[in-house]
């Protein structure tokens, strides 16, 4: 009987540390931030060219300046001296959690916005958005996908992209053989030997594969986007205060015209690691976005 | 825990419209089974083969044989099934190399996956034959090359009927290694059982119905397998040994 008052203690510790992240949400994040002054952001480590580590292991990428930019509006937004930025990586599997349950404040990586997710987050205003098309080789003749009739078409799994082919081939008898590969670069690897004609991704991803590429100049990015997606950084559910605070300062961005220069440092012009150039041109619907910023799904 | 548990799942019409996701499942099993018994077969036939060569006094033939049991013994799995999809094609001649690449994937991804498991598989068989020729007491080649039979009959009459029968409980793990290894082939998309597992996770997020379901899947494969072979193992146990009558 010695050790129950012991594991009674210990009970109490355990209810106290994980009761307090939810202690701190409903407080409000804002509220939170001014009282630690220290704000935790999530990343990516290899989102190219969203949010990655340069060589110097320093958090760089065009999603990664856009929180920034937010991180300065909160600052401004409760009158604080100084702010300390904690970095936090984060991966597709466990980045809902980490924001649902405190331990990171905002993410701006590569995360879609979508219906489903709205459920668990609150998404920003959307900072990116990308159209899943086709990556073929130049002299291929293949220009959109209905050319993919009865070819073989990779793309990798698990992916919207995925399960948007293999549809499209069931609804409209199209005859391609789909082959699953299991990440971009087996995908690329599948295209680049000549096993598929085409490999269907989001675009930003396609071209950034065709930057790597031995020979860039060789493949091209065509195709009538299949589906949009949104790229928006993720905060804690119903908590409007804080949101607003991110939305207003993405939004200013994007009114000033600095959003076209960070797009065009990270999409237009050589990028570190390796100096790639991505010659991603500004999408009709990018155009829009910056035009009229806002937080809405696709789907 | 907050998870949503819904066996149900099974029986939705899948997000492509195909199929059902039970439908995927199952395709997924006839996968399995069809590659790991074609490798099997394979196995069989050249491990024996291999393995009776290992043990003939010819020294040339001899160490032949045991380069092809350490070049396939000891090259991981993984390794040897992404040279045969993705680097062999490479090494025809350009024109036929592509024609095979434009052909349809799932043949080239079955054909990779049954020669990779069959050569790897069939370096294993190979020591376990041998080492049931090796178990026999030297006295039954010698009388039976002293009563006049060629070395090639003694094989086929005296030494291989036994030593068969002797290792039919190692063969019977590597008969169920076959299928459980049979999984590293979804590496190269091919949609076998663990692949369609997966497949079933990325499309209805309810992880725990699909593994579950992948796990007795496999459960069953396995102990049918188990059960045929401690049959076979009693019928043609050689009176006298260990467990024979």
């Amino acid at each position: 009987m010695t050790n129950s008052p012991r594991l009674a203690m210990l009970a109490m510790v355990a209810t106290t540390l994980l009761s307090a992240p939810a202690f701190a949400q409903d407080a409000g994040t804002l509220k939170k931030i001014k009282e630690t002054g220290v704000i935790t952001l999530g990343h990516r480590e290899s989102s190219i060219p969203f949010s990655y580590y340069d060589d110097k292991q320093q958090v760089i990428g065009y999603s990664q300046e856009f929180m920034l930019k937010a991180v300065e509006a909160i600052k401004a937004d409760q009158k604080l001296d100084k702010l300390e930025i904690k970095l936090m990586p984060v991966t597709s599997a466990n980045r809902i959690t980490l924001i649902q349950n405190g331990t990171v404040d905002i993410e701006c990586g590569s995360t879609t916005n979508n219906t489903e997710r709205q459920k668990q987050v609150a998404f920003s205003n959307t900072i990116f958005v990308i159209g899943t098309k086709l990556m073929v080789k130049k002299d291929s003749g293949i220009k959109d996908f209905p050319d993919l009739a009865g070819k073989n078409v990779v793309t990798t799994a698990g992916t919207t992209s995925e399960r948007l082919l293999r549809k499209m081939n069931e609804d409209k008898k199209m005859g391609m053989n789909v082959i699953s590969a299991k990440d971009h670069g087996e995908s690329f690897l599948t295209l680049e030997t000549g096993r598929a004609v085409a490999f269907m991704m989001d675009d930003a991803l396609l071209y950034g594969e065709t930057a790597k590429a031995k020979r860039p100049a060789d493949w091209d990015v065509v195709g009538t986007a299949q589906s949009k997606e949104a790229y928006g950084c993720m905060v804690r559910k119903d908590d409007a205060a804080f949101k607003k605070v991110v939305d207003s300062a993405i939004a200013s961005v994007m009114a000033s015209g600095d959003a076209v220069k960070i797009y065009n440092k990270w999409f237009m012009a050589p990028i570190p690691p390796k100096g790639l150039n991505l010659n991603m041109p500004l999408s009709d619907e990018m155009k829009a976005l910056y035009k009229a910023p806002n937080d809405k799904a696709f789907e | 825990m907050g998870y949503s548990w819904n066996w149900g799942v099974f029986l939705q019409p899948s997000a492509t419209g195909d199929d059902t996701y039970l439908g995927w499942m199952f395709y997924g099993f006839k996968m399995t089974i069809g590659l790991s018994l074609s490798a099997w077969l394979m196995a069989l036939f050249l491990g024996s083969i291999i393995g009776v060569l290992r043990t003939v006094p010819n020294k040339v033939l001899s160490g032949l044989a045991m380069a092809y049991v350490e070049l396939f013994r000891n090259i991981p799995l993984l390794v040897q099934l992404f040279l045969w999809y993705f680097v062999l094609p490479e090494l025809l001649p350009a024109s036929l190399g592509n024609a095979y690449k434009q052909s349809n994937p799932v043949v080239q991804q079955f054909l990779a996956a049954m020669i990779c498991l069959g050569l790897f598989t069939s370096a294993r068989v190979a020591e376990q034959v041998r080492s049931g020729i090796s178990s026999l007491p030297p006295g039954q080649k010698n009388a039976s090359l002293a009563i006049g039979f060629t070395l090639a009959q003694t094989y086929r009459y005296v030494m291989l009927p036994m030593a068969f029968r002797l290792v039919v409980p190692p063969l019977t793990s590597e008969f169920l290694n076959i299928f459980k290894n049979s999984a590293v082939c979804s590496t190269i998309g091919l949609l076998e059982l663990a692949a369609e597992g997966r497949q079933l996770v990325d499309y209805t997020a309810q992880p725990y119905e699909s593994f579950i379901a992948v796990t007795l899947a496999y459960l069953l494969i396995n102990v049918v397998v188990m059960f045929s072979m401690r049959w076979l193992e009693a019928h043609v146990r050689v009176p006298g040994y260990i467990g024979g009558k």
